[in-house]
């Protein structure tokens, strides 16, 4: 069947705005959003503060002084903390979000029900794409918006100087932060989409990025190929991007952050995973039956 | 001879194959303009794939599927909906995605009798509503091919109706409509045309009445033997046949008369001259058990 002929532009933007509005509705995507703004607030703020208030040194801190928790705590220090949980729990949140923004739509044969009515294939993955990102640049500046706000509280009621941030560091931050969230999104929609489905996209992909990355970067201490294989693997090109920002010191640095490899190379590698996890996943839709 | 511009679907040795299995098998069938196509077969036929290969949503093995519109709606293989959004909002979401206006949501809605509960979410529809749903779906921006695969599935008596009832509404209002179903007595009421898939493949497409092949004559009369011998001189040996309630006559049903005249002028007793019409389930049942002996021969 010929697919209605509308200019390819225009079909995307009506898959965008049919996608939008689907995930505003959905209460899995705002679980999964409401879980990063916990667990980035929780680790960036409270148990520090928590720490700070009751001059415990514990596990979230690592031992640090009061002095410099206060001082990670403080707005000057927001874009560190933005993007500090990112390689760990907010790819692992992100890859989940796009599995199921992809992969649910087969179990519930909605995907088979929008190609059924002639809509093209590619504008439809494109639009989605484009409305999962659109999520994840809301996710960005929700979480910006979060942490200035209570690290001006925390100054304010530790009676401290107020110093933002400098624009630079907060552009620089948010384009990391994009990078990173997008290539886990982007990777996950790709994985729900060869798996039509998000419950084994979901696992592998978790497996893989929480587990398997981590397993590999210790055996390429023994083998010097494995060791140049890690170095573009996702995981490691997120974490060394995080890690040019807000640096891998410590005998415990956050885990997630490393500098494997430069923050520039880690955005190139992470920017092609962008690209490819989104044409792979317009590809296999635009061949495959659906059933 | 069909005017190829009235032909809204054509298929030309439709073939689709899952490694050694053949599913459809070198299928060649056409729908025309306006009329409202039945497409028969029993379950595992291959209507289903044949009418995905039609929307695209399978790739044929080889041969053509060509649809002479864009404007088509369809419901393939069951509903299939977010089950978190309401009835409306699923609409609203495929009605964005085809950048068609709001009011049609509505009016699809009110068309399958779904208004009151499209607020509710979908997933407490029953399978009714949900196959009522999918109906709305294929309806909205005015379609000019719609295609149903197995529309009345879940229904009750009532939703049967009404589906039968918006099916032949469509073709009045010069809408095409190509309908998937194993239910023959629904197809015989609303179809124009009928396409029999069996094994994959087409075994016969023509009209109802066609494939009904007009009357036969169903006698019952004694003694039995000579009653034989004058319907075979009347209608000849091979339009006879023996069954347990008498004997069968592929004859017309103006023959009846004269077939009564010849048996009392021969002395024979009738006690029972009927017109027997065939059902589109009979045609169909001794289609596809045939088929089914000559495949296993």
């Amino acid at each position: 069947m010929s697919t209605t002929t509308v200019p390819a532009s225009t079909a995307t933007t009506r898959a965008t705005r049919a996608e939008l509005l689907r995930l505003r509705k959905w209460p899995a995507v705002w679980i999964t959003v409401g879980s990063w703004l916990a667990l980035s607030l929780m680790f960036g703020y409270l148990f520090n503060y928590l720490s700070y208030r009751s001059g415990d040194s514990s596990f979230s801190n690592e031992g640090a002084t009061k002095a410099t928790l206060l001082a990670e705590m403080l707005p000057a220090s927001v874009p560190d903390v933005l993007v500090q949980g990112m390689p760990m729990f907010g790819g692992a949140l992100m890859m989940v979000l796009g599995a199921i923004v992809a992969g649910n739509g087969y179990g519930w044969g909605t995907w088979k029900t929008v190609f059924s009515q002639g809509v093209d294939r590619s504008a439809t993955v494109l639009g989605s794409l484009v409305a999962l990102t659109a999520y994840v640049v809301g996710i960005l500046a929700v979480t910006l918006a979060l942490d200035l706000g209570i690290s001006l509280l925390i100054a304010v009621t530790e009676s401290q100087d107020v110093v933002l941030p400098s624009l630079s560091a907060v552009l620089e931050a948010l384009g990391a932060g994009f990078l990173v969230l997008e290539m886990w999104a982007v990777v996950g929609y790709a994985l729900g989409t060869v798996a039509r489905g998000p419950a084994l996209s979901v696992g592998l992909g978790l497996v893989w990025a929480l587990v398997i990355e981590n397993l590999l970067r210790g055996v390429g201490q023994l083998l010097s190929w494995i060791d140049a294989l890690t170095t573009v693997l996702p995981g490691t090109a997120a974490g060394s991007l995080i890690g040019s920002i807000v640096g891998v010191g410590g005998e415990d640095p956050t885990p997630g952050v490393l500098d494997t490899v430069s923050g520039t190379r880690g955005a190139i590698t992470v920017a092609c995973y962008i690209v490819v996890a989104a044409a792979v996943s317009v590809v296999v839709v635009r061949r495959r039956d659906v059933g | 001879m069909t005017d190829n511009h009235s032909l809204v679907v054509t298929t030309d040795a439709l073939t689709k194959r899952y490694g050694d299995r053949t599913a459809v098998d070198h299928v060649s069938m056409t729908v025309r303009r306006g009329e409202v196509y039945g497409f028969l077969g029993p379950n595992g036929a291959g209507k289903t794939t044949t009418l995905r290969m039609l929307l695209g949503l399978v790739r044929p093995s080889s041969g053509t599927a060509t649809v002479a519109t864009d404007r088509v709606g369809a419901l393939i293989e069951g509903p299939g909906f977010h089950p978190y959004l309401s009835g409306r909002d699923n609409l609203r979401v495929l009605a964005r995605a085809r950048g068609l206006a709001g009011t049609e949501v509505a009016r699809a809605l009110e068309r399958v009798d779904l208004s009151n509960r499209a607020d509710d979410r979908y997933k407490g529809y029953s399978l009714g509503m949900k196959q009522r749903l999918g109906v709305a779906a294929a309806l909205m921006g005015d379609p000019e091919l719609i295609v149903l695969d197995e529309p009345t599935n879940g229904l009750d008596p009532a939703g049967m109706a009404d589906m039968r009832e918006l099916v032949v509404d469509l073709a009045r209002g010069g809408q095409t409509v190509l309908l998937s179903s194993h239910l023959l007595a629904e197809v015989q009421e609303i179809c124009d045309r009928v396409g029999v898939i069996h094994d994959g493949r087409l075994l016969r497409e023509s009209t109802v009445a066609e494939l009904r092949g007009g009357t036969s004559l169903r006698v019952r009369a004694t003694p039995e033997p000579e009653a034989l011998a004058v319907a075979m001189r009347l209608a000849g040996d091979d339009a006879v046949r023996r069954t347990a309630t008498g004997l069968a006559l592929d004859l017309p049903a103006d023959a009846a008369p004269h077939l009564a005249r010849e048996l009392v002028a021969a002395g024979i007793d009738i006690h029972e001259l009927t017109t027997v019409e065939r059902t589109l389930e009979e045609v169909f049942f001794e289609m596809t058990s045939t088929h089914h002996e000559e495949h296993v021969s």
